[in-house]
């Protein structure tokens, strides 16, 4: 349960849409069955009807995720998704007073040891053991108050359905699906867990975290891909993984947690959206007096960093036991940016299909590659940040193979237009997109909230169509030429340290 | 940004609490006493079945919603039909059925034509059935469904798409102990079905190698027949005239020769311990696997709630006591499996930190030593039946999924109000039930118990559950390369 979502998959996400829509599709038929509102301790709050079938989907999005984190607290974003699932003061707990003070205890006890075990000179280790045991003894004496999952168990035992949350490098975002009849059962639920969170069993979930993290360890594109994201990155927490480095997962604490909600998930920060069959005239008002209570709080700070210009040619080499594998990124403006649209055609155009460009280079004609494409929007939106390509080798073929032959594309995009054939394609399937991710309560309540979190109006979700119909040929060739080039690049490849297989193609049958 | 010292924090952390706590007074602040009113009427998309003179089954569902239409025809025969010594040839057939084009048309052609109208038609192989698609808004039906047709009866599989449908799958080959998931699920599958099972057998560079276009050509003469194809279409479409067009496509296609359906005899694993040593992870996978069932077992129902309580939900024993409590995993679960037309397979699967993979044996051991004295208690069973019928309605609340339901019972044979019979079957399983099926389908001695990981970094060597079978998952050279 509970992911830290792939990175390249949030790329995919973003693809948007194109060309006139038909009207069951378009902003006018949404405008008669969206209703937005903000409450007045600042949440947003937006409603889709969706009477298809008597059910709903929701979408909680905060305005954070591991981006304002620093070294020492990376994966604490994530941590705290973990800790939204624990229950509150009445949910997973059998007596809540009395659990509180041994919550407290336990990050007295924590405290107490970590500042003795990270001591640099004059660590006394008896002392630390003593600690550490005073630490383990109080979260014994806790977790007798404990009702195991009990808010999954609820969830569940009312007919929840898909019930999870992700975390990533701009959000944490909380959802699943509800019988339509549970609709108070669910604003209690959800507004519950962010008015009244209690971080019980803390500590072991800090082990469930970095659990996860070694799942991804076992990754080898994962363990690349961090390295390649760390090298592309020297100043903003895009840089950082998600998840968090192992040291801090084995040390942040429970008041870092707490400080971090208190700060971030404040109702300006959040935006409510529901989905499937509910009327706007129940469920706001049932928003309203359940995430109502939401004491207000000032909306935090913006992020101050922003990653300055890249001015060197970047290479990560991973010595791995896996077979190869291709990453290349460029810097590139973030969602906001004039010139989103067109990159938003660039990755459509290298990576939508049989068609794509890299697939027909790179997998048919060469072919050198069983997967090659590039994705706009890596590792997020919100912020500046890259246009990646990405490829893994056939049998036989190396990653320098691959970078020669990305680059070859690069360069056609530079110096020659797409062809009108192209361009069309772009849009015509752009739209055709959009309207397939219309057709089902979840994915949407992810496009609406989304787009209503990072634009302010869910209606950029189909002004982006107009957006990529007005991109022309010249804009590709444009943004081809100041975004691809050298002193902009980071590149990330593994070399098999197994040794490498004979070429297995045989093109005969 | 302010960075509040640790102490200050600490104290801000637990007045945050004080200071919350007293707004809870205007809420309804015990779910409990949330009155859930009834749920609204709801009539589901009902099918229409037609079939065909020459055996074809249609089911048509239209959706008016979004302006599209999709089709899929499912048709019999898939990998367990595929002779030993060309494993991969369904999954190399089920790409270049498309991607080598028709007679008319290459498969680059269908491409440009298709994703110039944001259109898909696609095909795939699978383990008991190959599947051909379309996916394309309703104004472009004619063209599409056209190229549809000639693609199920005209394929031309070139040889140029058959050597790269070989490619993609020995780059998978290369790659397939790169990831432990990837080895740990292919492994169980052997363990619990044995080498030769076509529920568990895989490809290697030479059984792909020894794959012809001939093959290709033989396999589509041999199943793509009318008779042997169910075909489901849902969207924006009246049924009428959609009915009409498909009797006009395919009304007057010959029926083929009848199949014979093969069975294949599951044995179960030999119960041990099997390790597969791999090097560059920090976390071991851990399995403890059996054979499972079948869904027209009449225990079926007992075992959907026993899963659901065990390891199957958020709330279920694994989860809570291996994860929750103990830290040992982030994803651990299981239960046992059921499938329509051969046993599953009784699967339990954690992951774990390299040096917690004895602890995390011991801890699987000890959830399945509780089931002895307690196989599911009164409120165990009460929950989990409640999380079963009341999330029910998610089973066919979109078109699609109730097009998909009626074609997997129609393929395998299932009567088709199998779905409501199977919400009286829950509504019925006892405590009793519960018990029953625990004893019968899951026994420690049985246990196959698959672990990969890094040995050296293990906290008790795994010899000291038993002895230990050490699998040899390195890849067999493709034919007539150097050794």
């Amino acid at each position: 349960m509970k992911n830290c979502r792939a990175s390249l998959l949030s790329a995919a996400i973003l693809v948007l849409a194109c060309a006139p829509l038909a009207r069951s599709q378009d902003i006018a038929s949404f405008e008669k069955r969206i209703t937005v509102k903000t409450l007045d301790n600042g949440l947003t709050v937006l409603v889709c009807e969706r009477p298809e079938a008597p059910v709903f989907s929701f979408y909680t999005h905060v305005d954070v995720g591991s981006d304002h984190e620093y070294p020492g607290i990376t994966g604490l974003a994530h941590m705290f998704e973990h800790m939204a699932f624990k229950g509150t003061d009445k949910i997973g707990t059998t007596d809540y007073p009395d659990e509180k003070v041994a919550i407290a205890k336990i990050e007295q006890a924590y405290q107490a040891y970590d500042r003795e075990r990270r001591k640099q000179f004059d660590r006394d280790e008896k002392k630390v053991a003593e600690l550490e045991q005073a630490w383990k003894d109080a979260m014994t004496a806790a977790q007798k108050y404990v009702v195991e999952n009990q808010f999954g168990e609820i969830v569940e035992q009312h007919g929840g359905e898909g019930l999870n949350a992700f975390t990533d490098n701009e959000e944490t975002g909380y959802h699943y699906s509800f019988p339509s009849n549970q609709l108070e059962l669910w604003a209690y639920l959800e507004s519950s867990r962010f008015l009244h969170p209690v971080l019980r069993e803390f500590y072991k979930e800090r082990e469930v975290v970095h659990e996860e993290r070694r799942l991804g360890e076992s990754n080898p594109f994962e363990r690349l891909f961090e390295q390649f994201m760390a090298a592309a990155y020297v100043a903003h927490p895009y840089g950082q993984p998600v998840v968090g480095w192992p040291s801090d997962l084995e040390s942040f604490s429970m008041t870092d947690a707490q400080t971090y909600f208190d700060k971030y998930y404040v109702p300006a920060n959040m935006v409510v959206t529901l989905v499937g069959d509910v009327k706007a005239s129940e469920a706001i008002p049932m928003v309203e007096k359940y995430f109502g209570q939401l004491p207000t709080k000032p909306k935090p700070e913006p992020l101050r960093t922003v990653e300055p210009p890249q001015n060197s040619e970047r290479i990560v080499i991973l010595h791995d036991p896996a077979q190869p594998v291709f990453i290349e990124g460029y810097h590139k403006p973030s969602a906001l940016d004039k010139d989103d649209a067109v990159y938003d055609a660039l990755q459509d155009l290298m990576s939508n299909g049989r068609t794509s460009r890299l697939y027909r280079a790179l997998v048919r004609d060469k072919k050198i590659a069983a997967f090659a494409g590039g994705f706009s929007g890596v590792p997020g939106v919100k912020y500046p940040n890259m246009f990646v390509f990405f490829a893994i080798s056939t049998p036989g073929h190396t990653p320098d193979e691959i970078r020669d032959a990305v680059h070859e594309e690069i360069a056609r995009l530079q110096k020659e237009d797409i062809t009108d054939e192209e361009l069309a394609m772009i849009k015509t399937r752009a739209k055709a997109d959009l309207i397939r991710r219309l057709g089902d309560n979840q994915g949407l309540a992810f496009e609406l909230g989304g787009t209503q979190a990072l634009y302010g109006d869910w209606r950029e979700l189909f002004r982006q169509v107009d957006r990529i119909e007005n991109v022309s040929k010249a804009d590709i060739r444009r943004v081809a030429n100041s975004t691809f080039v050298q002193t902009n690049r980071t590149v990330g490849l593994s070399e098999s340290t197994h040794l490498a297989q004979a070429s297995t193609e045989k093109e005969n049958q | 940004m302010i960075r509040l010292r640790q102490a200050a924090a600490a104290a801000i952390f637990v007045l945050s609490w004080m200071a919350v706590a007293p707004t809870s007074r205007a809420q309804v602040d015990d779910w409990k006493k949330i009155q859930t009113p009834p749920l609204h009427q709801f009539h589901p998309w009902l099918p229409k079945r037609i079939e065909l003179p020459n055996g074809m089954v249609i089911f048509l569902i239209e959706d008016h919603e979004l302006p599209l239409i999709t089709g899929t025809a499912e048709i019999r025969g898939g990998s367990v039909d595929e002779p030993a010594e060309k494993i991969g040839l369904v999954n190399i057939y089920g790409q270049a059925w498309r991607t080598g084009g028709t007679k008319d048309k290459t498969g680059d052609q269908l491409d440009d034509f298709l994703e110039a109208h944001a259109a898909k038609v696609e095909t795939e192989g699978g383990l008991d059935s190959t599947t051909i698609s379309w996916d394309c808004l309703k104004d472009n039906l004619d063209d599409v469904f056209k190229i549809f047709v000639s693609v199920m009866r005209e394929p031309e599989f070139r040889a140029d798409k058959i050597a790269l449908a070989k490619r993609q799958i020995d780059s998978a080959i290369s790659r397939r102990n790169d990831n432990p998931f990837g080895i740990a699920s292919r492994e169980a599958a052997l363990i619990v079905y044995g080498a030769d099972s076509p529920y568990a057998r895989i490809s290697e560079y030479a059984t792909v190698a020894a794959v012809t276009r001939e093959d290709l050509i033989a396999w589509h003469d041999r199943y793509v027949h009318p008779n042997n194809i169910i075909l489901g279409v849902v969207g924006d479409f009246d049924s009428t005239a959609m009915e009409t067009r498909l009797r006009a496509a395919f009304e007057s296609w010959p029926k083929g020769p009848a199949l014979t359906k093969q069975q294949f005899p599951l044995h179960g694993p030999k119960p041990g311990i099997y390790f597969v040593q791999k090097e560059d992870v920090t976390a071991s996978s851990v399995q403890m696997l059996d054979l499972g069932t079948t869904r027209d077992n009449p225990d079926y129902y007992a075992i959907e709630v026993f899963n659901e309580f065990f390891g199957g939900s958020f709330s279920s024993r694994l989860f809570s006591n291996v994860r929750s409590k103990k830290g040992l995993a982030y994803a651990v679960g299981g239960g046992i499996r059921t499938d329509y037309d051969h046993p599953g397979m009784l699967r339990i699967s954690m992951n774990t930190k390299s040096k917690t993979t004895a602890a995390a044996i011991d801890a699987l051991n000890e959830e399945i030593d509780a089931l002895k004295t307690n196989p599911g208690t009164a409120q165990e069973i009460v929950k989990a039946k409640e999380a079963i019928l009341n999330s029910f309605v998610f089973r066919f609340d979109s078109s699609e999924k109730v097009l998909r339901e009626r074609m997997t019972y129609e393929f395998f044979g299932y009567p088709s109000d199998f779905l409501e019979k199977y919400r009286a079957g829950i509504d019925k399983v006892t405590i009793q039930d519960v018990a029953r099926v625990a004893e019968k389908y899951v026994h420690k001695d049985r246990l196959a118990i698959l672990v990969i990981g890094n040995a050296p970094d293990f906290d008790r060597p795994l010899s000291s559950f038993g002895p230990v079978t050490t699998l040899d998952v390195s890849i067999p050279p493709p034919p007539g390369a150097k050794p």
